[in-house]
């Protein structure tokens, strides 16, 4: 027999089961709102109050979306009533020069982020595809075709890393988008070249209404980490103490040159795929109601009771804060938005080329001509 | 900017290579990278020496993954560099057609001008080196027809060096076709990165009787064609389009307009082709100079052929002259289309 010549093999082996996720989903916050001590510390009172008080608010935006959908306002909204812990964890997780890269589901994250929620609501309310400049708040806009954000994200790291910048991107996944190519190409990418980037997979189990079943034979999506070098964390996506914390370990992890993690958050979508989807064709009544009862913003507040951080004044508060965010929110969004036909054409090349001006100025001409018919 | 090179002999591939390294020099924001393009060189060796010379940071090569090149890419350009990417081949392309046509070329237009991606795509593309299937394709029309994209493609070995140079330094993403079948072909030149602007397409001989358009790997094909017409009595302008998208109208016009016939000639399958395009253009906009219908000679409408049959697919000094001798010089029906033209297949 001739010897067969071994392939040069990877500088760093990995580090081989330390890569697998726990067998139970990790968290920090029972669902009765009692500590797990085991776990580990929970994040200081005032992070815990921000991710409440940001909870309440964004589950309140999410409901006034939705209620702007009934009215005409938008012409659809995907909800992510009962992911609020992992909207708001995981952005708060965030440091100011980091990245967020978000898909259509993710709305509250970005207004979690600090842009203006009119300008987050553009893409749904049809005025332009992205209401807001990606670079003030360093939030890609919304990703509709699922999963290739996370090239973008792995992208936009390593060119950190090149240039020698402190900057991390969080990527938001889902459960569906792990069964895109992309996903296996962005997590292949960043272990390969240790990309400082978190990808956040909120797992709420359907995608549209294929459950996770046929979706994968994996024994979790987390798992998914080791056959790439990258460590896994399953993680309870209803305890906001768990994603942040998760979260914010796996930035310090990424700023430090140790890699990319992936983040495997198990929660559950209360409402419809958007306004336009039927969920009951595809679940029943009995599994939406458990998942209610798990609910990460009765969670959190029945720890900070108990806690001594919150109590009826407050809870008061934050409710009178969140119903002001809504009606200033309902009220900019009763507005018309003027569309100007002329811009059409105005962003598609940095300048508009020959071709886009004479059909600009054909547009323009057509339209002043049937006002003058009027 | 001229480059180092001297005005001496140099190949397509040699003034890409020095494109590459002249723009590596100029701008520290510029990174190169794809399949085999760091110690390889690239596979055809347009890369050849640039890993050594600008580091691994700087020039690298990828898992084998094209979304995930064009993909990176774009999260790169969004943090401030110039990316300029390699697909090994044409067809292998395919797999980052969705980061091409969903991202690459709608950011910019998507945050209302907030994100520019000064991208780069390199793609060897076309036929008429006897490579197997998935080497060969034409896939100009792919990109051509998604608006936000430029597409260019060069000619002559000073044209690659000025094109690419332009692509890099242009704001708006860029697929850069490379015919090739001319990678080797030798010029002698002064590499130059200014001169006209990056969507000017250029009239390489004129001519007064009839307008002979192409790009790319077809162009040399045309101009040797145009030589022989000149034996027949016939004085062929020939524009090299340089830019398919956006299209240079003005100079395909002007030229159609004095010479009233022209014939648009690509290797890549006429159905629904580029060639179309500029037929249609031609027919709208020069309709009363025109003394005959604008014929196109392109490859058939079939995949592309294995190598021992791939002479007869691409356009050749012959069909040229053909189609040259069919344009109503002497105002009769065309006969070729008589039996066909209603015919059901």
């Amino acid at each position: 027999m001739t010897a067969v010549a071994a392939h040069p093999v990877s500088s760093s082996p990995p580090a081989g089961t330390g890569l697998l996720p726990s067998g139970e989903p990790w968290q920090l916050i029972d669902p009765a709102g009692q500590p797990v001590t085991e776990a580990g510390p929970l994040p200081p009172d005032p992070t815990l109050t921000e991710l409440y008080r940001r909870m309440v608010i964004g589950r309140r935006f999410d409901a006034q979306a939705t209620a702007l959908t009934k009215q005409g306002r938008l012409a659809v909204y995907p909800s992510s009533h009962g992911q609020d812990a992992c909207q708001v964890g995981g952005v708060l997780a965030l440091r100011e020069q980091d990245w967020l890269f978000p898909t259509y589901r993710d709305s509250v994250a970005i207004v979690t982020r600090g842009v203006d929620p009119v300008e987050v609501l553009s893409l749904l309310r049809g005025e332009w595809h992205c209401g807001y400049d990606p670079h003030q708040h360093r939030v890609a806009p919304q990703c509709t075709p699922l999963a290739t954000n996370t090239l973008h994200a792995v992208g936009l790291a390593h060119a950190a890393r090149l240039k020698d910048e402190d900057t991390v991107a969080l990527v938001l996944l889902g459960d569906g988008a792990t069964s895109e190519g992309d996903t296996h190409e962005a997590l292949n990418f960043a272990a390969v070249w240790k990309a400082p980037v978190v990808f956040l997979l909120q797992n709420n189990g359907y995608a549209i209404s294929v459950p996770l079943a046929k979706q994968t034979a994996a024994p979790s999506l987390a798992h998914k980490g080791i056959g790439y070098g990258i460590p896994g964390e399953l993680i309870d996506g209803n305890d906001a103490a768990a994603v942040y914390t998760t979260v914010q370990a796996a930035v310090e992890r990424a700023a430090g040159g140790q890699g990319p993690t992936l983040i495997e958050a198990l929660t559950y979508r209360i409402e419809a795929h958007t306004n336009a989807d039927d969920a009951t064709r595809y679940r029943n009544s009995d599994e939406v109601a458990a998942w209610l009862a798990r609910d990460p913003l009765t969670r959190l507040e029945a720890y900070l009771r108990s806690a001594g951080q919150l109590d009826d004044d407050g809870a008061g508060r934050l409710r009178a804060e969140a119903e002001q965010f809504a009606a200033v929110l309902r009220e900019r969004m009763n507005a018309d938005v003027p569309a100007d036909p002329a811009e059409l054409f105005a962003h598609v090349y940095a300048e508009p080329t020959a071709p886009l001006r004479e059909q600009r100025d054909s547009l323009l001409a057509e339209l002043r001509d049937a006002g003058e018919q009027r | 900017m001229t480059s180092t090179l001297d005005a001496a002999t140099v190949t397509m591939a040699g003034a890409l290579n020095t494109a590459l390294a002249d723009a590596l020099a100029a701008d520290q924001g510029v990174v190169v990278f794809g399949e085999d393009v760091g110690t390889l060189g690239g596979v055809f060796r347009v890369t050849d020496g640039l890993a050594a010379r600008f580091g691994q940071d700087r020039v690298f090569d990828t898992p084998l993954a094209e979304a995930g090149i064009v993909g990176t890419a774009i999260g790169m350009a969004m943090n401030g560099l110039r990316p300029v990417v390699e697909m090994q081949f044409d067809a292998f392309a395919y797999p980052a057609f969705e980061q091409v046509t969903s991202h690459l070329a709608k950011l910019r237009n998507r945050t209302r001008g907030a994100v520019s991606l000064p991208i780069v795509v390199r793609i060897p593309y076309g036929g008429g080196i006897g490579g197997v299937e998935h080497h060969c394709d034409s896939s100009e029309a792919y990109y051509a027809h998604t608006p936000g994209l430029r597409v260019v493609t060069p000619a002559s070995p000073a044209d690659a060096y000025r094109l690419l140079r332009q692509s890099i330094d242009c704001p708006d993403p860029v697929i850069f076709l490379e015919p090739k079948r001319r990678y080797w072909s030798k010029e002698t030149a002064q590499l130059e990165a200014g001169g006209p602007a990056l969507d000017q397409a250029a009239v390489v001989k004129r001519g007064t009787d009839v307008t002979l358009i192409s790009y790319g790997g077809t162009v040399a094909t045309t101009l040797e064609a145009a030589a022989a017409a000149a034996e027949e009595g016939w004085d062929a302008e020939v524009i090299d389009l340089r830019s398919l998208s956006p299209v240079d109208d003005r100079t395909l016009t002007e030229s159609v307009r004095r010479t009233g016939r022209a014939v648009v000639i690509h290797e890549a399958a006429g159905f629904c082709g580029y060639g179309a395009e500029i037929a249609a253009r031609l027919s709208e906009r020069c309709f009363h100079s025109l003394q005959a219908p604008v014929l196109r000679v392109t490859g058939f409408d079939i995949p592309y052929p294995a190598p021992a049959l791939e002479g007869h697919h691409l356009p050749s000094t012959d069909r040229i002259l053909d189609a040259l001798a069919r344009l109503q010089w002497d105002d009769e029906p065309d006969e070729r289309w008589l039996d066909s033209g209603g015919a059901h297949a």
